[in-house]
């Protein structure tokens, strides 16, 4: 188990394992978001309250469904940075710490939208929407604070602890609609209990959602595979690999 | 493990957890001002500050709503099916809006007790259905609570 923990470590390793998958992860994230999204938003019932305009939630959704779970990898691979000093951890958080910042985004605006026809106001500062809002934050804080250090490895410590500290949130988020009055409504998708939506809407929701994560999975290999060339350009099998390239 | 690694993973594990700690204690402390609104119980028993910019969240009850015909002006109460809280509103009210569904209203509560608010945001919840489905759900529910408020309703449609 460890000799296979310690070869992820190895950036070359990666390479062969990212570029044997990545094919699958885009074909099958595409299929399955495409399919999610075509029938979400053309063939699901609309709701008996919102009419069409839920059918943000097969946006919404999946973007939050990311950007909380994106976070939670970040704050793993930063634990492995801190303890291991494993390379491979590094590059993941930096690599992926933009996708982050992209759903929590996405997430964020495509609330305002679909908050305005339906709550009646763009942005209400309810327990969800603050901490959503400081996620963005820390995503940017990851970010910034990885660009303003220039060693490579001080900045990936400085990164890993913020992070971390940063995962508090994570189940505040999470929580926040249980814990307190917000005029954000109780998780719809649940994955361990029945949920709260018809099962037509339901299962185009949970396509868009697996989608998603196998489209995250491929961008983070290429952003990861893009910065194990820039960070190892001058070991010998990148120099191989690019003289191959050429021919 | 190398004795080095554990101590890392050590310091890492406390940090975490004593982080967990602190704002754990400090979001229970502030619970109050992390709630977004106050329930109209809170309100009938006085916990809420009169003639202060507060937010009142409850159901809109079943037969409450008045228009007023001259204006935007509409009355109704919130209620959480213990208490309730009368609020009196000008303006727009969102689409969803209707008796029976969830609001937040913000505004200032005057000294008889009459919520005057200047923006109310409806509240929805989490299920999602089909039109049908809601149809049969009510249908098959309509002998128990409906029907009370179904004079009433027919009553407000006529002015």
């Amino acid at each position: 188990m460890w000799q296979f923990f310690h070869k992820l470590g190895s950036p070359k390793w990666f390479f062969g394992i990212a570029n044997r998958f990545m094919p699958w992860l885009l074909a099958g994230g595409l299929i399955l978001l495409a399919a999610g999204l075509v029938w979400g938003l053309a063939f699901a019932p609309k709701d008996y309250l919102q009419g069409n305009s839920y059918r943000i939630i097969f946006i919404h959704v999946p973007s939050a469904f990311l950007a909380q779970s994106i976070y939670i990898m970040m704050a793993s691979a930063a634990v492995v940075t801190l303890v291991w000093r494993m390379k491979l951890a590094d590059v993941f958080v930096k690599s992926v710490a933009p996708v982050g910042l992209m759903f929590t985004f996405l997430a964020l605006f495509t609330g305002a939208v679909w908050g305005k026809p339906t709550w009646g106001t763009w942005w209400v500062w309810d327990a969800r929407l603050t901490s959503m809002l400081i996620l963005l934050f820390l995503y940017g804080g990851a970010i910034a604070l990885d660009r303003s250090i220039n060693d490579e490895k001080s900045a990936a410590r400085a990164v890993a602890v913020l992070v971390l500290v940063g995962v508090v949130n994570i189940p505040i988020i999470k929580y926040s609609v249980d814990w307190w009055n917000t005029l954000h409504q109780p998780a719809t998708f649940k994955l361990t209990e029945k949920p709260s939506m018809a099962m037509e809407m339901w299962v185009p929701l949970l396509l868009s959602v697996l989608g998603l994560y196998l489209l995250f999975g491929w961008l983070a290999c290429l952003r990861m595979k893009t910065e194990i060339l820039v960070r190892e350009r001058r070991t010998r099998w990148v120099k191989e690999l690019v003289l191959a390239g050429r021919k | 493990m190398h004795p080095i690694r554990k101590k890392r993973l050590t310091i890492v594990i406390f940090l975490v957890a004593g982080l967990a700690v602190a704002v754990g204690l400090t979001t229970y402390a502030l619970r109050q001002n992390i709630n977004l609104f106050y329930d109209p119980t809170e309100i009938a028993a006085g916990n809420a500050p009169v003639d202060v910019r507060i937010r009142a969240g409850g159901m809109v009850e079943e037969g409450s709503v008045v228009r007023d015909t001259e204006s935007l002006a509409v009355r109704f109460r919130v209620t959480n099916f213990t208490d309730s809280v009368p609020v009196e509103y000008v303006g727009i009210l969102p689409d969803l809006f209707a008796e029976g569904q969830g609001v937040v209203a913000m505004g200032r509560l005057n000294n008889d007790g009459l919520f005057v608010a200047d923006q109310v945001l409806a509240k929805h919840d989490e299920n999602y259905m089909p039109p049908e489905v809601a149809d049969a759900l009510e249908k098959s529910s309509k002998g128990q609570h409906k029907s009370p408020y179904a004079d009433k309703a027919a009553e407000s449609q006529a002015y």
